[in-house]
């Protein structure tokens, strides 16, 4: 079979693409696709396949890997494809390796002369092709390779090509910094291009370079705001306006750029205000692309040096937001809200309604924005409501991934702002019994200590109090049938240490339940190992109190079976358990003191306590020891066996694992809320038995120390993928946000409690009662600034802690105004203004040419473009109408078949529905026909089962 | 940073993806799978985002195709929003009316499209008269390639083909009289060819 109609591919092909089409069922459909693996594997090894027929088979290797099966033995033949002359051939090649390979694969090797080969082209779409490629394929190992060509191609003669180079350098930057690091100043170069494509793809990669060191590029901020300011006075050529609106996506990069720049930075925020001043004036909020660059604005503003003007128009266009019928701009405005409260505290109460309505709102996206919100704005009024709603809503979901960062935000609250020690032991059994298994370790081992050491320094009482009521609780949950094995942990270990301290409880009926407990979860050998611990401590104080040890028969069978657990550790621990109870009392209490899991314990390094004994020993004629460090060149045989000996305690094989080297440039600013589950960072309270304690998995922290290291900045790796980079630096205050991944989100979450979302839109006339009660208690307090704890408890942790929180973000910003570079005058600016001149002249477009037919109504749909524009504020008017109160769903319907109100926003599509369709069709009607005729040949027509096939897109 | 694009039917079939981080493909069926069911059930009043693994993925439904693409938590969920009409907008220049099938069978020619819009996970051109200026350039190298294989009695009887479909969207839930001018259009077009041949 030739080639054919407009799709150039066999018969054979379209019926494989419309026998998938028309499967019933996913088994169906694999055994299609396995058939047709078949097929390809037997014929792509044929002989002397011609050019055409591989690239067809090409092809539909890339649909059945796109369809999700493994197509890896056809991907040699891709990269053979690559290096065809003909760049037809060649162009399928690289879009089927860069769908098949990722960036390690072992081919790679094999494309990177061809890509080398192919970027001294001389055909500009070779070059883009393989810049493309470059793009995807290229690793660390493989920059060197082809870094000299994408240089020189950042000169290229052609705007497309050095788009890419750019994009490619990007990349390259963003695998291994080092490696180009000596390359930056080119990007600073490429600001200045003569093409506002170029000019508009060299802002990703400055944006992350500022992202990683500001202060380098506060040089630009001038020509950045000059820039933005050109741009938005519409200097640029029309080709890259968008929906009415000047090069919308070049003045978000911008405004994500500046607000890095401006951060903390009064300076250069000087500079920002009028710009931005003039955008948040200029932007039309009515449509989609107008909000987008609102929202930027929104965050530019919150992050640079506080201007009471611009934070009024940001609160203005957030409470636009939130007023909204669409959710999507609901969702915007609670993010934005979240950043502005923190400069300006007090606008969250004029939108407590608002906030409300989203927490309550049946949309699972927009709850969590909201929950997202309140973390943010939680303080030790509101505590209460807020952890209670989140632990709420955590039961209510399955998303694993979410459950455990609402869980870790729960815990951190709690041990944050907790009014009482009791509704914290309750909060977090709850948070315990729910999340269970979700939550971090750390949290449960946290748990622990707090119990153990107490909030007050000298209220000893309050300490007493706290673990009754944490014992009873325990004794109460132990009752509840399947519990996480997290909790049972801390439930056996704090039963262990405080089970019989206010002797409120017999040694027996706790003995009696921690057996229960390890009978109950015997697959779990971590909960037994902490339930053995916990019995042989109670046995413990109660010979150490010298009272009599009766051993509950169950013990006793447990006893026996765990003497002969395959497990060593449970097995050891059985033992050592049968050991302390033969031994007397004295013995005991110093063993295991009640109530000393925080007191430190001692070790006695030199071993002085054997100074005796060894003294003892030499007298009797024992060699004396020698230093390590002395014993070099002694290579005597007579005393090598004694060495050997002693080597052999000292260098036996280092089980644990080499220190992670840490990030050589720290360029991170003091983050203003990290969520850290841990209060102060105190060591770990090491109970000598506890080795579950102590083996908990180190997090790796990322508070760079100046330890010793490999420096190997600008070495190319030889080994390995992975480098450690820079860690990736955030501005202080945008973003914030924790993301706990420790575990994966599995299955779809379920939308809990319905409600009616008219309901929540109506006027504030009928705001229930209850919504009422929860706005006070969620806001009420809002307008007091102080955030210390209503008790006194934890006063010496949690309240320094909070202190500390609240003044960060004042004392970042100082210091770093104080260190405001002085703002040089750029290097000759570019204006971008004459440029349009010129390249409005040289649009002799080629594409334009090639439509041919209907080129004039394409002509005719650009004149028309001031009276379309005119035309718009009237439907915009009726938009705002409908959306002021008159619900009328046919309206939605009617202005389009899309599912998203937000679209009825756009007067682009709106307002000219007829131009569109009168030019569709437009650019190759020919090509229109054939394919549509192709289709019905091959039987798919309208009147079949799937008329949405035929559906255009664009309403 | 765009993490990845998909393009999901109504009924949960795949008819694009694009990654531009790196998952194998065990992981790749993974995300499509979760994500269609994340998104395909979504009512049409909600957000047209989603939470997902940390990351936020933005979806827009064009007729029966959802296109759908992941990005980072601090991206501006609205403006990728716009990416995402943006390609449906050069998609729809250059098919001419896209619809879902075009993207069926020339699920590479959507491919080349988005390589020229999207480049590393970002955008790399912002105006759409560049971009189908490039896609242009190298369609016509393959113009010239193809062998010219069609005869123009062949066309005759596909422009016949098109205004029956042309007719029958007319007929559709729409009713736009732009559409029944045009397949009137076609059909006087289509006669003159036959009286010229």
């Amino acid at each position: 079979m030739g080639s054919q109609g407009g799709f150039y591919q066999s018969k054979e092909f379209l019926d494989l693409v419309k026998s998938i089409g028309e499967a019933r069922s996913k088994a169906e459909e694999d055994r299609i696709v396995l058939n047709e693996i078949e097929t390809l594997k037997r014929r792509i090894s044929e002989p002397d396949i011609p050019k055409r027929k591989m690239k067809e088979y090409i092809i539909r290797l890339v649909y059945i890997e796109m369809l999700g099966h493994d197509a890896s033995f056809g991907y040699i033949h891709a990269v053979k494809m690559t290096h065809d002359d003909s760049l037809l051939v060649k162009r399928t090649g690289y879009l089927a390796v860069t769908l098949f390979l990722n960036e390690d694969h072992d081919l790679i090797i094999l494309i990177v002369n061809t890509i080398q080969k192919d970027l001294k082209s001389d055909n500009y779409l070779v070059v883009c092709a393989a810049l493309n490629a470059v793009c995807k394929l290229i690793n660390e190992e493989t920059i060197p390779a082809v870094l000299p060509q994408v240089m020189e191609l950042l000169a290229h003669p052609k705007e497309a090509v050095r788009k890419k180079a750019i994009m490619a350098l990007h990349r390259f930057y963003q695998k291994s910094p080092s490696s180009v690091s000596h390359l930056v100043s080119n990007f600073r170069k490429r600001l200045c291009d003569n093409d506002p494509g170029v000019m508009g793809a060299t802002l990703c990669p400055l944006f992350e370079l500022i992202a990683r060191d500001v202060n380098s590029y506060k040089d630009l901020v001038i020509s950045f705001v000059s820039i933005l300011k050109q741009v938005a006075e519409r200097r640029l050529s029309k080709a890259y306006d968008y929906h009415q609106m000047p090069a919308p996506f070049i003045q978000i990069k911008l405004l994500k750029i500046l607000a890095l720049l401006g951060s903390g930075d009064k300076q250069a925020s000087e500079n920002m205000y009028t710009v931005v001043g003039d955008i948040f004036r200029k932007c039309d909020s009515s449509s989609n692309i107008g909000n987008a660059v609102l929202y930027e604005c929104i965050c530019c503003v919150s992050s640079i040096y506080p201007n009471p003007k611009l934070l009024e128009s940001a609160a203005d266009v957030i409470s636009r937001f939130l007023k909204s019928d669409s959710h999507n701009l609901k969702y915007m405005g609670i993010d934005a809200l979240g950043r502005l409260i923190k400069i300006s505290p007090e606008i969250a109460e004029q939108h407590q309604l608002a906030v409300i309505d989203c927490l309550e709102d049946p949309d699972d996206t927009l709850k969590r924005k909201t929950f997202e919100l309140l973390y943010k704005m939680t303080k030790s009024t509101n505590v209460e409501v807020i952890v209670d709603r989140m632990i709420d809503y955590m039961i209510s979901i399955n998303d694993n991934h979410y459950k455990t960062e609402i869980a870790s935000r729960c815990v951190e609250l709690a041990e944050q702002f907790a009014p009482s020690n009791q509704w914290f032991i309750q909060t977090m059994n709850r948070v315990f019994e729910h999340a269970g298994d979700l939550v971090n370790i750390k949290v449960a081992h946290n748990l622990m200590r707090l119990i153990a050491e107490g909030f007050g320094e000298d209220d000893d009482n309050a300490d007493t109090k706290l673990r009754s009521s944490a014992v009873e609780s325990y004794l109460r949950i132990l009752g509840e049938p399947k519990l996480p094995s997290v909790f049972l942990q801390v439930i056996c270990w704090v039963l262990g240490e405080y089970g019989t301290a206010d002797g409120m409880f017999s040694a027996s009926d706790i003995t009696g339940k921690l057996c229960d407990v390890a009978e109950a979860y015997s697959n779990d050998e971590t909960v037994k190992a902490y339930a053995t611990t916990a019995l042989m401590k109670i046995y413990a104080f109660e010979i150490a109190a010298r009272r009599k040890v009766d051993m509950l028969p169950e013990c006793q069978s447990l006893m026996e079976e765990l003497l002969a657990s395959h497990s060593t550790d449970l097995q050891q621990r059985a033992y050592e358990l049968q050991a302390v109870i033969g031994l007397d009392a004295h013995a005991v209490a110093c063993i295991m003191p009640s109530d000393a899991s925080c007191e430190d314990i001692e070790v006695d390094r030199d071993l002085s306590f054997l100074n005796d004994y060894i003294q003892e020993a030499i007298e009797k004629g024992a060699q004396p020891y020698i230093p390590e460090s002395e014993r070099s060149g002694m290579l005597n045989i007579s005393n090598f066996r004694n060495q050997d000996h002693h080597e052999a305690s000292s260098h036996g094989l280092r089980f644990e694992a080499y220190e992670l080297p840490k990030p050589a440039v720290q360029s991170r600013i003091p983050q203003t809320l990290i969520a850290s589950t841990e209060i102060v960072p105190v060591p770990e309270p090491m109970y000598p038995r506890e080795s579950y304690q102590t083996t908990m998995p180190s997090i790796p922290s990322d508070a760079g120390s100046a330890e010793l290291k490999l420096r190997l900045e600008g070495v190319q790796k030889k080994w390995g993928r992975s480098t450690y980079t820079p860690a990736t630096s955030t501005s202080n205050s945008t973003s914030q946000k924790t993301v706990n991944g420790t575990s994966q989100g599995d299955g779809a979450s379920t939308v809990s409690s319905m409600r009616e979302t008219y309901d929540s839109r109506k006027p504030q006339v009928e705001v229930s009662h209850e919504k009422q009660k929860l706005a006070a208690s969620l806001f009420g307090g809002s307008s007091k600034t102080e955030k210390s704890p209503a008790t006194g408890h934890k006063a010496a942790k949690a309240s320094s802690h909070v202190v500390e929180k609240s003044h960060v973000p004042k004392s970042s910003l100082e210091v770093a105004s104080e260190k405001a570079t002085p703002a040089q005058q750029p290097p000759d600016l570019l204006d971008l203004g004459e440029p349009t001149a010129t390249s409005t002249a040289l649009q002799l477009d080629p594409f334009k040419q090639l439509e041919g037919l209907l080129d004039a109504t394409e002509v005719a749909s650009a004149v028309n473009g001031a009276p379309a524009a005119s035309r718009s504020p009237d439907i915009m008017a009726l938009y705002a109408d409908t959306a002021a109160g008159i619900h009328n769903k046919n309206d939605a319907d009617l202005l389009s078949g899309l599912s998203n109100p937000s679209v009825t926003n756009m007067p682009g599509t709106t307002a000219m529905p007829q131009v569109t369709q009168s030019s569709s069709k437009g650019p190759n009607p020919k090509d229109s026909l054939e394919k549509d005729a192709l289709v019905r040949q091959m039987g798919v027509n309208p009147s079949s089962q799937n008329p949405n096939l035929f559906k255009d897109l664009l309403g | 940073m765009i993490h990845f694009v998909l393009l999901i039917s109504r009924q949960g079939k795949v008819r694009l993806t694009k990654w531009y981080s790196a998952y194998s493909q065990k992981e790749r069926t993974k995300v499509i799978r979760e994500l269609s069911g994340l998104i395909l059930t979504r009512g049409p009043k909600l957000c047209n985002f989603v939470e997902w693994r940390g990351l936020r993925v933005v979806y827009k439904r064009y007729a029966s195709l959802y296109f759908c693409m992941c990005i980072d938590e601090d991206d501006n969920e609205l403006e990728i929003l716009e990416i995402i009409h943006h390609y449906v907008e050069v998609l729809d220049r250059y098919f001419g009316s896209v619809c879902e099938l075009d993207l069926i069978y020339n699920f590479h020619k959507a491919y080349f499209i988005l390589d020229e819009l999207l480049i590393a996970g970002e955008l790399q051109e912002p105006s759409k008269r560049t971009v189908a200026r490039l896609v242009a350039a190298q369609d016509s190298l393959v113009e010239t390639a193809k062998e010219q294989t069609s005869s123009i009695t062949n066309i005759i009887a596909q422009a016949a083909n098109f205004t029956i479909k042309m007719l029958h969207k007319g007929y559709g839930p729409w009713g736009s009289n732009a559409l029944h001018l045009e397949s009137l259009l076609l059909v006087d077009v289509c006669t003159r060819l036959v009286d010229q041949h």
